[in-house]
């Protein structure tokens, strides 16, 4: 189809292009192809808007009562509490991630084997099933242990872990990505191969797997959502879990969608900074 | 450690060094020693050995068998601290490997500050003296990817050099970059030289060899066919190898008949 558009494959002899020939010019023939897939996606379009029963849908998806009753909560509880999940358990993944990864490129045998096993039960688990090994298993395992900071800590350590299995991965990509000259310059000024890896090669690494480093983030908003698995309080719920419940007492899916906005007003901003961070280094360096 | 070739002048003895790559061999009993203030260049065809002969002296390559001392260090020894033993040892690369997270001044202070534990104005200082020395004093600010391939290698000596090494390796400094910049870096090196430090060059460049050198050796397949005065090797080499590879690379077109 794009093939057929495109001008230069059109080498037919002089004459059959002309207007009052029974065939169109390519020219001719791009803007028919266009004008019929604009016309199919209006149709669709509108087939949509005029089949779908605008009363229920706004009964559904934008009822003012319920969304008013989710204020304050949606921004200082639910908010907060999926930022600070998110974030203790992105640091805490991000440092076991870079732990594990530099285990899986060691030379000692026993160091690659922890870590590829730690990357494969935790990268395979469900991220569900994770929430609630921490979160019940650990005090069933360990009688009168209890994580620092209550639920906080549970989910930092739960998410860290899933997170950190990727992460893991990401990291050691981007070392092996730094070229063998760096930390062979590296060792040759006499420097040891934990400083060498440390000041050299991991900061480079981590420029390099900066745009999945983000993803890993942006995911990891999403899993913070799990810790419903966990039971939460009024204190410590978070976007998903105030979005289901008003949604309940209401009877409208509206504060689940003002939920997921919400997430949005976190993740696409973000997403944003990350492209400008990135294209700024790549002035900067060239 | 063991103290061979102590307080003899010798800097660099390499004694019966042979490496391997599984079943390949790619050095085979090399004896080599390098005087201080000497300045010695390697040469001989690709594939030959002689830049895994200089990578065996700091031990980035492990020999198969064999010995290196530098200094009196051995650096083969297997509980020798091969960390502090590269402190003596500068290297410089044919592809730079200038740290291009860090700008050209941290390039320079880095390892001075972590591994000597100088303290910054001590290593700034350092640092200055050595880029000036290299002729790229006005570049400390500047990253490795915004210099040429000329200044980033000049940068990478001044690195090195700024850890006060015994001995300055360099393993073709100069083929990776575009002709017209082969002659800054050469008269960096040429300068050192003049200074009296001591210097194991691998390179292509025959004019450097015969007019800086002290003494040549010429490698082809893994062994040392023939070492002397760049007089004799490069003008009136003996060996019949010599001869057809010097042909090649000074007459490169001719075909070497």
């Amino acid at each position: 189809m794009v093939g057929m558009n495109d001008p230069a494959t059109v080498t037919e002899p002089r004459g059959t292009g002309l207007p009052g020939s029974a065939r169109f010019s390519p020219r001719r023939r791009r803007q028919i192809s266009q004008a019929v897939q604009y016309t199919l996606f209006v149709a669709v379009a509108l087939t949509l808007v005029l089949v779908a029963d605008w009363e229920r849908v706004q009964r559904g998806f934008f009822d003012g009562t319920s969304a008013a009753s989710m204020f304050p909560e949606l921004i200082t509880v639910a908010m907060k509490n999926t930022v600070i999940f998110t974030i203790t358990g992105y640091v805490f993944g991000f440092a076991l991630g870079l732990v594990v990864a530099l285990m899986r490129l060691s030379s000692a045998v026993p160091n690659r084997i922890v870590a590829l096993v730690f990357i494969e039960v935790f990268r395979g688990l469900p991220a569900l099933l994770v929430f609630i090994l921490i979160g019940f298993g650990l005090p069933i395992a360990f009688p009168g242990f209890s994580l620092p900071f209550g639920i906080y800590g549970t989910v930092a350590l739960a998410l860290g872990l899933v997170a950190a299995a990727y992460l893991a991965e990401t990291f050691r990509a981007g070392i092996q990505a730094v070229p063998r000259g760096q930390m062979e310059a590296a060792r040759s000024l006499g420097m040891s191969y934990s400083r060498a890896m440390v000041t050299i090669v991991v900061p480079q690494a981590i420029r390099i797997v900066i745009p999945p480093l983000t993803n890993e983030l942006i995911l990891l908003f999403k899993d913070s959502s799990l810790v419903f698995a966990l039971g939460l309080t009024a204190a410590t719920t978070e976007l998903t879990k105030l979005g289901r419940d008003v949604s309940i007492e209401f009877a409208t899916s509206t504060p689940l969608l003002l939920a997921g906005a919400t997430y949005l007003v976190i993740t696409v901003p973000l997403g944003y900074a990350v492209r400008r961070l990135e294209a700024r280094q790549a002035k900067e360096r060239r | 450690m063991s103290a061979a070739g102590d307080g003899s002048g010798r800097i660099v003895e390499i004694r019966g060094l042979s490496k391997s790559f599984g079943e390949l061999e790619v050095l085979s009993g090399i004896d080599v020693t390098v005087e201080a203030g000497e300045v010695v260049c390697v040469i001989g065809p690709s594939g030959s050995g002689k830049s895994t002969l200089l990578r065996c002296v700091n031990m980035l390559e492990v020999p198969t068998a064999g010995s290196v001392h530098v200094s009196g260090v051995e650096l083969t020894h297997r509980d020798v601290d091969i960390d502090a033993a590269r402190r003596m040892i500068g290297m410089v690369f044919q592809q730079f490997n200038l740290f291009g997270h860090l700008s050209v001044m941290d390039n320079v202070t880095i390892a001075q500050r972590r591994v000597l534990r100088r303290s910054k104005s001590e290593a700034e200082r350092v640092a200055r003296e050595n880029l000036a020395k290299v002729g790229v004093a006005e570049k400390a600010s500047s990253y490795p990817p915004q210099l040429s391939g000329g200044q980033q290698q000049r940068v990478a000596i001044a690195r090195a050099l700024s850890m006060n090494p015994e001995v300055m390796l360099f393993d073709e400094p100069t083929s990776a970059l575009d002709p017209e910049l082969v002659g800054d870096v050469l008269g960096a090196m040429r300068q050192l030289a003049e200074e009296g430090m001591t210097m194991l060059v691998v390179t292509h460049e025959m004019q450097f060899a015969r007019e800086v050198a002290d003494r040549v050796l010429f490698m082809d397949e893994g062994v040392l066919v023939e070492q002397g005065p760049p007089s004799q090797v490069i003008a009136d080499p003996h060996h019949e190898r010599t001869r057809t590879f010097l042909a090649r690379v000074l007459n490169p077109t001719h075909s070497g008949e």
